[in-house]
């Protein structure tokens, strides 16, 4: 049984994306009976190359895919290099999670209300220092380059590749590193940067890469921060798919595969950076410079990244706010009255689409919970060498519902469940949401179980356990934390999902995600807000349990409460 | 009374026969169905109203009806293709659907509707068809009863008093004047969205000289002659809009947000009575005042469709007649609720029911009753998809 489960997993995932991607491929090329394409033909790419400022829609999505990456990346090594158990330090490690948790359209409504010309920021200056009496007409958010699509990816990735480095670092064992190094006359920052991050860049590689396909291929935050003249490919693409002339889903279909090569040409442009970053860097280490300018390189990292922080939770304070503002114009830095109206005519509306919420998240992590661990079981037991950082191996599919974009195979996978007559459900949005937590909660988790001591599992079994009793009554108890930790990221991968509850649910199985999108289609800052509070505290919910449940169990047990 | 007898009559000719003895089946039928309404969603006024409709039905008609809410109706008629792609033909997701428009030429074009089906609707008499055309036309396409009419939307100007005065703008020419003397402070949705398209239209029909073309298929006038007053306007336009038209926001709401942040102190509206209700949720400042251009602006009709594939079309009948009946069109056009104007002719109800679509009109921020009259048909909608695509070639990507 153990045995299928990788296979099990690869077919769950890999299935619907490939059949997805094929019915995204044939209209691509003309083939749609349902709107009297029966033959192939070019014409849906003539349409689309003709489309004004394609080039400059997928230059966009081309570089903020690798700006954001870098920057993110660089941020997070930075700030790890510095690191140094100060209690700002730790503080900033324990954000991580409530970071992860606020999903990427609130914070990007965040970042939109902090920084426009009318926002927060602009407010609480004015008109005092400023003299603004009316808010100054400059073009920031939704700027034609995305530089504040970019801000506000960043600011999501940077929580989501600090976790992953934080989950990869134990096995590296950089306390010891760092020491020899700098018994060697090296600076701390500097020591970390030669003899840590070389080691570590592999064991992240995957999720690297996925946050390069998510910032090519993001819809909601460049709906919401991203250039208009033309919109992103992944915006445009959905524009298209939703044009009321129906003869337009032939081009939407063409740029779908368009924004397969995009996202691809992103990934192999970067794996081409990481090959000249290598040989410079090879350079640079065997060098031996032993670090001139250690201490701008952590204070660097250190602000940066308290900069992110701080501006997601100001945007989400100022969200907050506005749930509760009364009237509230440009230039006053606060409301002029408060009033609970906003939350008291949402209540009545969202047990509905929370229970659902809450049904589907906690459905489809328990599935993906078991599957992984199933596998990682699996590969304890026949001892396989897990495939860490190598591109190709059976596992690694698992990254691919990270890697291809949705708006690619969504819109065909809607077609081929209908084929099979599957009809709209929670089970069927459940299957949906399965694609993307499952590789995140096997993300999460793996190090931690492979990096688990065997000899727990050994000393169980010599004292008479058998495999299954040593897993059940000594893996799982002691594995506690971790698991949780991986099943609160699941289930805010889950809650944030919108295209798969839509399009796999048409519309059925609401969920607040769904019912914060369509109310954001209003404008409605205030509701917006409202709805931005409810989605970013489920999540939370599940990140609070994750951390307290393995203290209040364990509380007399130190190791076993995870980490701080 | 007298009136409604004679509505009634007037009605007759218009109900087949035996349709009397049908509708009862139908409404035996719809009895325990469950309807699923794909909405629109951006507003919680027309929310909170669907959710009365909801307790309405249910009460009446043992009907379940379910507001499934969407941020673009585009997303439904995407639902409903992918369905027949599928082979789909009789147990689809989606039993009615709020639309006009492009949407209901695109799904009529290609047979993605049940119907014919509004004149089977009892109520439907009461809009009197036949004294108001624009119930059974849709951007001048006849409906042929593949829809019905719920609700009339006219594009209204609104402004910050406190900023504009009391001589807002009243004509395109004026309004360009206006924008060149106030930089920044007006700007137009963008293009493709709905609202941006109207204001195009409403632009081209106040700068041609033959407004006869505008009603026919655009193919059969030279595009670019009759439209180029309109790209002569919006180049001189575009330098005195906000962001000095680099940016425009995305649709209405968008805009009205510009207005609740003080970035833009002039812009317009499909719904009437928005502006009114955005003061009252404290979005909009209590000197914001609505007003029509001269000469009228661009008006349509909103409708609800059936799905080819609903499995549950005679519940969807019964909801679609339930929104025509004057309880349910009243208390739409009702400001406190939403203030969506009815398509039902009121000066032919009799007037019992039509002391129901009274209203106190002491709210500043509201139109005038008598501004709404003077609306201009929308044109053929193959300018609309023509415009958009002029205005993206000429104006995206530089």
């Amino acid at each position: 049984m153990l045995r299928l489960a990788p296979w099990l997993i690869v077919t769950l995932l890999v299935g619907p994306i490939l059949a997805g991607l094929t019915m995204a491929l044939l209209p691509a090329f003309g083939y749609m009976p349902a709107l009297g394409g029966h033959g192939f033909s070019l014409d849906p790419w003539r349409q689309l190359l003709a489309q004004p400022g394609l080039a400059r829609s997928v230059g966009v999505s081309f570089a903020s895919g690798l700006v954001t990456t870098a920057i993110s990346l660089a941020v997070v090594l930075l700030f790890l290099a510095g690191v140094s158990g100060s209690r700002l330090d730790r503080w900033i490690r324990r954000l991580v999670a409530p970071l992860l948790s606020i999903p990427h359209a609130a914070a990007a409504f965040g970042l939109a209300f902090l920084i426009a010309p009318s926002g927060l920021l602009s407010r609480l200056v004015s008109p005092g220092l400023t003299g603004w009496e009316r808010p100054p007409d400059v073009l920031i958010v939704q700027d034609p380059w995305g530089l504040s699509l970019m801000a506000g990816l960043i600011i999501k990735e940077i929580p989501f590749l600090l976790l992953m480095c934080l989950a990869a670092l134990p096995q590296l064992d950089p306390e010891r590193r760092v020491a020899m190094a700098r018994s060697l006359g090296y600076r701390p920052t500097t020591a970390w940067l030669k003899v840590v991050a070389p080691s570590l860049y592999p064991l992240i590689r995957l999720p690297v890469f996925a946050v390069i396909a998510y910032a090519t291929s993001v819809v909601d935050v460049a709906l919401i921060l991203g250039p208009t003249l033309p919109p992103t490919l992944a915006v445009s693409i959905l524009v298209w798919f939703n044009d009321p002339d129906l003869s337009r889903r032939f081009m939407a279909s063409a740029g779908a595969v368009l924004q397969l090569g995009v996202t691809a040409a992103a990934l192999i442009a970067w794996w081409c950076l990481e090959r000249l970053v290598a040989r410079l860097g090879r350079h640079w280490l065997a060098r031996g410079g032993r670090g001139n300018g250690d201490s701008p390189l952590r204070l660097a990292g250190k602000g940066l990244i308290g900069l992110a922080t701080l501006t997601a939770f100001a945007g989400i304070a100022g969200l907050a706010l506005y749930s509760i503002a009364g009237f509230w114009r440009f230039p006053d830095a606060l409301p002029q009255s408060l009033t609970a109206a906003h939350w008291l005519r949402a209540l009545p509306a969202l047990s509905g689409p929370v229970a659902t919420t809450a049904l589907i998240a906690i459905g489809a992590t328990l599935i993906a919970l078991a599957l992984t661990l199933a596998a990682l079981e699996n590969e304890q037991r026949t001892g396989r060498q897990p495939a860490q950082g190598r591109l190709l191996s059976a596992l690694t599919l698992l990254y691919l519902p990270l890697i291809v974009p949705q708006i690619a195979f969504l819109f065909g996978l809607v077609v081929v469940m209908e084929s099979l007559g599957t009809r709209p459900t929670p089970a069927l949005v459940i299957f949906g949401h399965l694609l993307f937590v499952l590789p995140y909660v096997f993300l999460s988790l793996a190090e931690s179980y492979r990096r688990f001591d065997p000899r727990w599992s050994q000393l169980a079994v010599s004292l008479g356990a058998s495999r299954n009793g040593a897993f059940w009554r000594v893996r799982l108890p002691m594995l506690l934390a971790p698991m949780l930790t991986a099943a609160a990221v699941g289930l805010a991968v889950s809650i944030g999902q919108y295209l798969p509850t839509l399009l796999l649910g048409a519309g059925r199985v609401p969920t607040v995600t769904t019912e914060a999108v369509s109310l954001a289609a209003g404008g409605n800052r205030r509701v917006i807000g409202v709805w931005a509070m409810v989605q970013a505290s489920l999540p939370l919910v599940g990140f609070i349990i994750a951390v307290g449940l393995p203290r209040l169990l364990w509380g007399n047990r130190r190791d076993m409460r995870g980490s701080p | 009374m007298r009136r409604l007898v004679t509505a009634i009559a007037l009605s007759l000719p218009l109900v087949p026969p035996a349709a009397a003895d049908t509708w009862s089946q139908i409404l035996d039928e719809a009895r325990g169905q469950s309807v699923y309404w794909h909405a629109w969603a951006g507003d919680t006024r027309v929310n909170d109203y669907l959710e009365w409709v909801k307790l309405r039905v249910q009460d009446e008609h043992e009907i379940e009806l379910v507001h499934v809410k969407i941020d673009d109706t585009g997303a439904a008629v995407s639902r409903v293709l992918a369905e027949r792609s599928a082979g789909n033909h009789d147990d689809g997701s989606i039993d009615l659907v709020w639309l006009n428009g492009e949407n209901f030429a695109a799904m009529k074009e290609n047979d993605l509707l049940y119907g014919p089906f509004a004149e089977r609707l009892p109520n439907f008499a009461l809009t009197f068809p036949e004294h108001n055309p624009e119930v059974v036309t849709d951007f001048t396409l006849p409906t042929e009863g593949y829809e019905s009419p719920w609700g009339k939307a006219q594009i209204t100007f609104y402004y910050d008093a406190d900023e504009v005065g009391d001589e807002p703008p009243r004509s395109m020419a004026q309004l360009l004047t206006w924008a060149e003397a106030n930089p920044g402070r007006f700007t137009y949705p963008r293009i493709p969205d709905f609202l941006g398209s109207t204001f195009l239209k409403q632009a081209l029909i106040a700068l041609v000289d033959d407004r006869d073309a505008l009603y026919e298929p655009v193919a059969q006038s030279d595009f670019e002659e009759v439209t180029a007053p309109l790209w002569e306007y919006l180049d001189a336009l575009h330098p005195h809009l906000w962001r000095s038209g680099r940016q425009f926001p995305a649709n209405g709401p968008e805009l009205r947000r510009l207005m609740a942040d003080g970035e833009v102190a002039l812009a317009f509206t499909f719904n009437p009575a928005e502006p009114a209700a955005a003061v009252a949720d404290f979005e909009l400042p209590e000197t914001t005042r609505s007003y029509v251009l001269d000469g009228g602006t661009l008006g349509n009709v909103h409708f609800v469709a059936i799905p080819f594939n609903s499995p549950r079309s005679a519940a969807a009948m019964v909801v679609a007649d339930f929104l025509l009946s004057p309880e349910a069109q009243a208390r739409k056009q009702d400001i406190s609720v939403w203030g969506d104007p009815t398509v039902l002719d009121v000066t032919r109800l009799d007037d019992e029911t039509r002391a129901l679509f009274e209203q106190a009109h002491d709210n500043p921020a509201l139109l005038a009753p008598e501004a709404l009259t003077e609306t201009l048909p929308e044109p053929h909608p193959s300018w609309m998809t023509a415009l958009q695509d002029a205005w993206q070639a000429r104006y995206v990507g530089r």
